[in-house]
């Protein structure tokens, strides 16, 4: 199965069971206080996941590493390999 | 062609003008092999650069003679041809830049045989690695980017655009023959795939330095190629 179709399956599930409960005939309904918790329910999560997005994006982007002494290590390298090559004959 | 001894790795590194980081890569990955003890060779694979860096190739394998240094035109996709000469039991695929820290290759091996992965993927975005050179907009893109894959796709790694990777040979070859994609959205396909084929995938944290990020600008163009690429992967796979 894709992710695409695991999403919509999993879209369908959640999608029917909430209007099945929400939406309901006036016979059937759940319980008000359930019902008005209910009804909202889909924005409530969007609007959950967006805010942790944010939040998990803003932190990895605040502890993304900086590799200073990489970049220095390569710059001694490139010094050491420059020379070496010179010296083997290759002509740069 | 029958693979020499156990353990031998075989570098893949398609170039396109890098007549002046080359010989660096070569000179950096035959030092590190060397003081490690690991069984090499270099199969540098040039696309008809116009800057002379076939010629370089010609001369770096002279001085290190042809059973280290392999230099091909390539016939078809690059990874392709170059599997086809390669006699080790692993490959190395990582970009002839000098953006990838050359040293952590040597990690590849010892996790390797640590936990007898397929696949050993270096990642920017956890343990000790990370990026030399990036502003905060570039960090912002890539993390974004990385979060949006990771919810799409789940798949398991933490960096799928990253191109420095390890693979056992069969697994590579397995791989090739069944991803379509091209560039970088092919980088995140053979992950994806090795996943679902059941392959294990390991990570070691690398040093990404880069320094054609000033000339080369993430734009527009890129970003929606990658999205356009991500989509294609979320609902094919």
């Amino acid at each position: 199965m894709t992710k695409l179709a695991q999403w919509l399956c999993g879209l369908a599930l959640l999608g029917s069971a909430w209007a099945a409960l929400a939406l309901a005939p006036p016979g059937l309904q759940p319980p008000a206080p359930l019902r008005q918790a209910l009804l909202p329910l889909p924005v409530y999560l969007l609007v959950a996941f967006g805010c942790y997005s944010l939040a998990t994006v803003g932190y990895r982007l605040a502890t993304f590493n900086d590799c200073e002494e990489a970049a220095a290590e390569l710059q001694e390298h490139i010094r050491a390999a420059r020379d070496d090559l010179r010296r083997r004959g290759l002509r740069l | 062609m029958a693979a020499r001894g156990p353990g031998r790795v075989s570098v893949l590194l398609p170039t396109y003008n890098e007549r002046d980081n080359l010989p660096l890569v070569v000179w950096l990955l035959v030092r590190t092999f060397s003081d490690s003890g690991i069984d090499f060779e270099i199969i540098i694979i040039d696309d008809g650069s116009p800057d002379g860096t076939q010629e370089v190739a010609q001369q770096l394998e002279k001085i290190y003679g042809s059973d280290k240094i392999l230099f091909l035109c390539p016939s078809g996709t690059a990874y392709i041809h170059g599997m086809k000469y390669a006699t080790g039991d692993f490959i190395v695929i990582m970009d002839a830049d000098l953006s990838h820290h050359v040293r952590l290759h040597v990690f590849y091996s010892a996790t390797q045989k640590e936990g007898n992965f397929d696949i050993v993927s270096g990642t920017r975005y956890k343990g000790n690695g990370g990026v030399y050179g990036w502003d905060l907009k570039r960090k912002l893109i890539s993390r974004g980017a990385n979060f949006l894959t990771q919810v799409l796709l789940r798949p398991g790694a933490s960096d799928l655009t990253g191109s420095f990777r390890l693979y056992r040979k069969e697994v590579l070859q397995k791989l090739m023959e069944k991803c379509v994609s091209k560039g970088y959205v092919f980088q995140m396909e053979m992950i994806v795939r090795a996943r679902q084929l059941g392959f294990t995938v390991g990570e070691v944290p690398i040093s990404f330095v880069d320094r054609v990020y000033g000339e080369s600008k993430l734009g527009g163009n890129e970003i929606v190629s990658f999205l356009k690429g991500l989509l294609t992967l979320f609902a094919t796979t």
